[in-house]
């Protein structure tokens, strides 16, 4: 990473951290804005949090792999997670997990080599009477069909399509 | 919004806003929560414990700054009644929460809003401002002079065990949501130290219906020991899934005539946490005293084979453990071990006994609720479908 950058995401950093407050019971704030615009949070990242909390970063790292929704390794701006709870099982979750697979090219836990979509398994997202649920970002899908994949990935690509470039230099932080 | 999926009409809808609060605020705090005591209002998270004790206990509590948090956690397999009332009734959630502040004396709300959720937090940000507006929240909460209250939304991050309340004040104070020892327990020290209340969404709606009803009418459903009208989230093989209202004590067979499911093998009452009943046991009540449950019923149909949904709730389990206590790290892998030799048709009478009797031990040995309750499905198939489940010919895929 250039130094220049470096510096320009120690700012972005530090501004998160005044908005937030410096302390431990911020930590959560900052690293859910960081996960939003990186797709991830990159060992750097983690080390500045560290310091501007006077925190250990063992410790940042500790919280950053606990939970489901904050992630280590960089993920693609659509982070797809499909339920894999007993009632979406009961409704066809498999068939839905293979085409996912088959129209991304990837598996479960990885990301397309363009950085837009990763895939990933949800413990149950609460839309149990309309399975299979899965959520892309924010967005919830309920009674997802394996032909219904493809106009949902088209959809995201439709958004996405002039920023491409711009967010995924961002993304090699 | 996501169309809500609620079946026949809910109290909640008839609660006019503003109508509890009004109600609390003209009464002592201590009159407040002498009528929710006498209602028998039990905790709808599932785990029942009555509200009114643990706000008194809250509110002697020494200490200025006090806590009131609403668990909107809501991850246990089988459960979105929360998301509908967040969705539908969020006044509701929003004035319980003032209530039991004003009955403990507490200066700040807190939501903990799943991060699966995060679609709802608009809308609820929305409700927030538009009560601020009205006076509702803020300085002089409810035109009551004194009483300052205002409601904040934080956001998970994606953790199930969260959801119980030692881990959410942990996940609160930006650690790892390991729940904590009890004692002491969040009444007296929970968020930053401070004497903190924890109650699940729907509990709270329902403070607001007893204090604009009034506990005789609450009282008047139920049974002895679970008084009130409870919401279940019923999914599976049935021909009405959705959210219904139902009083508590209802049967297991009443509730499955009502939602299409009276063909059913067996039903999970209570999420992945709670336990599989199997059909000859459909007499029984859904009640606190019998089989308890959050508001989660998930329908088998004849179809279904029980291992994997033994499989299916252990793999939850072992992904959603936080690692800190041995049984449940240890134990909950081994048991799902067993069900692939099961599935295997590999499994010997000793061994599975053996594999109930660690279960078991997981029951007692486990430091929080999701490793007390985590074996729960296993061994209640074990016990009830040992023919279904023992000398199984190994599926050649």
């Amino acid at each position: 990473m250039l130094l220049t950058e470096r510096e320009r995401l120690r700012q972005e950093l530090e501004e998160l951290a005044d908005r937030h407050g410096r302390r431990r019971s911020s930590l959560l704030f900052i690293l859910q804005e960081v996960q939003q615009r990186h797709y991830h949070i990159s060992e750097f990242c983690m080390q500045i949090v560290a310091d501007l909390l006077d925190i250990h970063p063992v410790e940042v790292h500790s919280v950053v792999s606990f939970y489901g929704f904050l992630d280590v390794k960089p993920q693609g701006q659509f982070i797809i997670r499909l339920c894999r709870t007993i009632a979406c099982e009961m409704a066809g979750k498999d068939e839905v997990a293979r085409q996912l697979e088959n129209d991304l090219g990837i598996k479960f836990g990885e990301t397309t080599a363009d950085g837009k979509f990763s895939l990933q398994w949800a413990n149950c997202l609460g839309m149990c009477d309309q399975g299979p649920a899965m959520l892309v970002n924010e967005k919830v899908y309920t009674r997802v069909t394996p032909q219904g994949i493809h106009g949902i990935l088209e959809e995201c690509r439709g958004k996405f399509g002039v920023h491409a470039t711009a967010i995924s230099k961002e993304r090699a932080i | 919004m996501i169309a809500t999926t609620t079946r026949g009409e809910l109290t909640f809808g008839t609660i006019a806003a503003g109508s509890g609060l009004n109600a609390a605020l003209a009464l002592p705090g201590a009159d407040a929560l002498r009528k929710i005591d006498s209602s028998g209002l039990r905790g709808r998270g599932g785990a029942g414990f009555p509200t009114s004790l643990k706000w008194e206990l809250a509110a002697k509590s020494p200490g200025t700054q006090k806590y009131v948090i609403c668990n909107a956690d809501e991850g246990e397999p089988g459960t979105f009644k929360d998301r509908a009332i967040l969705a539908d009734f969020a006044d509701l959630v929003f004035e319980g929460m003032t209530i039991g502040a004003y009955v403990i004396g507490a200066q700040s709300g807190i939501v903990y809003l799943r991060a699966e959720y995060t679609y709802l937090r608009p809308h609820l940000e929305a409700v927030l401002s538009r009560r601020r507006r009205q006076g509702l929240l803020g300085t002089g909460a409810g035109g009551k002079k004194g009483f300052d209250f205002d409601i904040e939304i934080h956001m998970g991050s994606g953790s199930y065990v969260c959801g119980e309340e030692t881990a959410l004040i942990e996940s609160l104070e930006g650690q790892r949501g390991e729940p904590r020892n009890r004692p002491p327990f969040p009444i007296d020290t929970g968020y930053l130290g401070n004497p903190t209340i924890v109650n699940n969404v729907e509990t709270f709606a329902w403070v607001v219906c007893i204090m604009a009803k009034g506990p005789k009418w609450f009282k008047s459903f139920g049974t002895e020991k679970s008084t009130g009208h409870k919401l279940f989230s019923v999914s599976g093989d049935c021909r009405r899934p959705g959210v219904y209202e139902y009083p508590l004590g209802i049967t297991i067979a009443e509730l499955l005539e009502q939602v299409g499911g009276s063909e059913a093998k067996a039903v999970q009452v209570g999420g992945a946490a709670g336990q599989c009943v199997p059909r000859a046991q459909f007499g029984r009540a859904i009640a606190y005293e019998d089989v308890p449950t959050g508001g989660s019923i998930i329908v088998f149909g004849s179809q279904r084979d029980m291992l994997k949904i033994a499989e299916n709730f252990l793999e939850f389990f072992i992904d959603e453990s936080c690692g800190q206590c041995t049984p449940c790290r240890e134990g909950t892998p081994k048991l799902l071990e067993g069900v692939k030799l099961l599935q295997r048709g590999e499994c010997s009478m000793a061994y599975l006994n053996e594999l109930c009797s660690l279960g078991e031990t997981l029951q007692v040995a486990s430091k929080c609720g999701l490793g007390q309750t985590a074996p729960n499905t296993f061994l209640s198939i074990a016990k009830h479908f040992r023919d279904e489940i023992l000398g199984r010919t190994p599926q050649t895929p």
